[in-house]
Formats: C-alpha cells, structure tokens, sequence
C-alpha cells in the first residue's frame, strides 16, 4: 500500500482483519467452554500492583481498600487464571512477531513526529489512565469490551460506546503525535 | 486455581497473544490509526470476533450446554463502566495501546509497550488511594442497571440483538472501506515494522525511517 516496501522483504504480511476476527471469536468461545468467562488483561496488571504494594509498603497495601482484599490471609496475587492468561498472550504475541519476522526492538514512535522522550512520556500517561479507568470499570478493551459484548452483556456496549467516543475526541488532540 | 483452569488459562491466552500480533495490533501507530478513521482494522477485527463469539454462544445457550442459569454475566453501574471506559479509550489515544495490546506491543519489540505497561501499575496504585474517597465509591456503586444483557434491557431475543449488530457490522465494514480507499491509511505488515504511516506522502518518507526511529520524517519542518 505504500509503495516503499521492498520487494524481497522477509516480513509476512498481517492476517486479513476479518481473518484474525473469525479466528479470534473461536478462540472466545473455546474460552468460555474451557475456562468459564471471557478473555481479560488488566486484571493482571492489578496483581501485579497489588505485589508490588506489599514490597513496598505491607501495611499500606494490607488495610488498602481495594488492594488488600487481593493479598489478604498471606494470599499470592499472582494466583488467577487472568496472570496465567496474560502469560500466555505475551508467548502467543512473541511466537506470531518472531515466526513473521515482525520482532524488531524499538521505542515506536510511529511516522516519527515526535522523538523518543516525549513518545515514552505519553506511553507512561496513556497507561496511566488505563490503569485507572481499567479498576473503575472492571475490565478493560478485552475483558469487558470483548467479551462482554460476546454475551450481549450491558456493560460491554456501554463501554465500548464510550471507548470510540472519547477515544476519537482525544486523538483528534494528538494529531501532532502520530 | 486449579491445574486444568491454569492450563487452559495459558492455551487461551497463547491463541489470544498470537492472533491480537497477526492482526498487527502489537503496533500503537496502527491501533490509533481507527481513532484518525484511516485504517479500521481495530473495529473490522473486534467486531468480526464479537459476531463469531456470541453467534457460537447463543447456540451454545439454545444447546442449554451452559445449564438452565446460564453463566454469569455481572452487574453493570453505569457510571463504573462509562468513567473506566473514557479514561481507557483517552489512555488509548494517548499511549497507542490498550491494556492487552501493550504486551503483544512490548513482546514484539516495543519499549514503549513495556512504558505503558508500567503506566497501568501506577494508574492502578492511583485507583487504590482514591478508593475510600465519596466520589469513587459513588461512581462504583450508583445508577445500578437492573438488566444485565441488551436482549434483557430491550425485552426482545437475543437473535433479533444479534441481527441487529450484523446489520451494524455490515454498515460500519462498509464505511470503514470507503474511509480507508479515501485515507489510503492501512498499515501493512512492512509499515509497522518500517515506522511509515502511509497516510503520509511515501516520496518524503523514503530513507528517513532507517537510523534515527524515522525522526527524519517531517522534513519540511526540521529541515533535514
């Protein structure tokens, strides 16, 4: 499409959207078979902040409200399906980005409007964010927009609705970035 | 957790890692490039996989394989749902990533997945100290929505739900087409590895994209 790949590139090409779309709606069902409720990620990451909270601080993190129910009684945080889950997308996404010569280590700073300081620094904001938004809705793209919206579940449309919403108002802020 | 659930926790997730990369949606450039409506792979994927889904779990359901209570779908408060998923498609527009394709980002390479990723800590480290405070709990736990599904909410079928979002997916697909013949904007394989937005004049691109990240590629304006 843009003219400027070379002809012998050893990149593959991507999986047609409507492809990698069957194929990710059977892979959903055979995890509500398999593992009884949808595809998730941010989960992980609350595990994740919850462990570190009680490197850092076990006191703080132990009487927290929302942290210390998740490592109550000496529980491991690390102990739920949605961390192994995660493991299993960063194996999946290495194995596809190795296997079609896709791996290449970088800071993606896009068409490169914007150096790499800047693009870490809104890398780090955006997460931000999502880490936040991620707790208030209980879920994030994955676990409520997708698989939510697969059980026809209200949540799911509400959040997704939303999420196209606010993310077109806010890109249309970052024209100057990507 | 069992050792079954963990296993095929793990299997569901390899399958979920690997289709999200082949999809290209480990490159932030071309998962923001739906919010600039020039490449609509993120709504042609999402939705194509949202259709398959819940088309093999409505017969599922028919099949009564579920059993007569069916799984749990949880209870939705509006404003939980609707503040969380502002503040993620804002995170989106902002860091290029989702929560789930900030690992398939940083497994493919990108630093600035794993920034992001650690983004998410401290947002999720915000949350639990604003926790306590009255206008959390009331965005957590108020407008509670009694229907827990649309087919509920609308009193209809779920079938006639699931018509209606074909006939969607078939507007939004058809849309999307003409957006991106306009926009020439899909990124390819070779544009997210090679950091070239083809919505971009490819003339001026050229050899700017090797060496420096591509920094070199708004010429006119740097001079180089």
């Amino acid at each position: 499409m843009s003219g400027s790949s070379p002809a012998c590139s050893q990149v593959r090409p991507l999986w047609p959207p409507l492809v990698a779309g069957l194929v990710l709606g059977l892979v959903l069902i055979l995890t509500f078979v398999l593992v009884g409720n949808g595809v998730g990620a941010s989960g992980t990451f609350a595990s994740i902040a919850a462990w570190l909270g009680l490197q850092v601080a076990p006191a703080v993190t132990q009487s927290n409200g929302y942290l210390g129910p998740m490592v109550a009684n000496g529980a491991n945080p690390f102990a739920s399906w949605i961390v192994v889950e995660v493991i299993g997308v960063a194996i999946g996404a290495l194995l596809a980005a190795v296997s079609a010569g896709r791996f290449k280590i970088k800071v993606d700073v896009g068409a490169g409007k914007i150096g790499v300081i800047p693009r870490l620094l809104l890398a780090l904001v955006g997460g931000l964010l999502a880490g936040l938004g991620s707790r208030f809705a209980a879920g994030c793209t994955s676990g409520v927009g997708l698989s939510g919206t697969a059980m026809l579940g209200m949540a799911g449309f509400i959040f997704l609705i939303v999420f196209f919403v606010v993310g077109l108002a806010v890109s249309a802020l970052m024209r100057r970035v990507w | 957790m069992d050792y079954g659930v963990a296993g095929t926790a793990l299997a569901s997730g390899i399958l979920f890692g690997y289709v999200l990369e082949q999809a290209g949606f480990g490159s932030p450039c071309k998962l923001t490039a739906q919010f600039r409506l020039t490449d609509w792979s993120v709504f042609k994927v999402m939705f194509t996989a949202i259709l398959v889904a819940s088309l093999g779990i409505l017969l599922l359901q028919s099949g009564n394989y579920f059993g007569s209570t069916g799984f749990f779908v949880p209870t939705t408060f509006f404003w939980a749902t609707a503040v969380g998923a502002a503040l993620i498609g804002a995170g989106f527009a902002v860091g290029g990533y989702c929560p789930g394709t900030s690992v398939v980002g940083f497994m493919s390479g990108r630093i600035d997945g794993l920034v992001f990723m650690l983004g998410m800590v401290l947002g999720i480290l915000v949350f639990a100290s604003i926790f306590n405070a009255p206008i959390t709990q009331s965005i957590l736990h108020t407008a509670q929505i009694s229907a827990k599904t649309i087919p509920q909410w609308l009193g209809v079928s779920p079938w006639i739900v699931w018509g209606a979002m074909v006939v969607m997916a078939i507007a939004g697909f058809w849309l999307g087409r003409m957006m991106e013949q306009r926009s020439h904007g899909v990124l390819t394989a070779d544009d997210i590895v090679e950091s070239i937005d083809p919505t971009l004049d490819s003339a001026k691109q050229g050899s700017a994209v090797d060496g420096n990240l591509g920094e070199g590629s708004v010429p006119l304006v740097r001079g180089v």
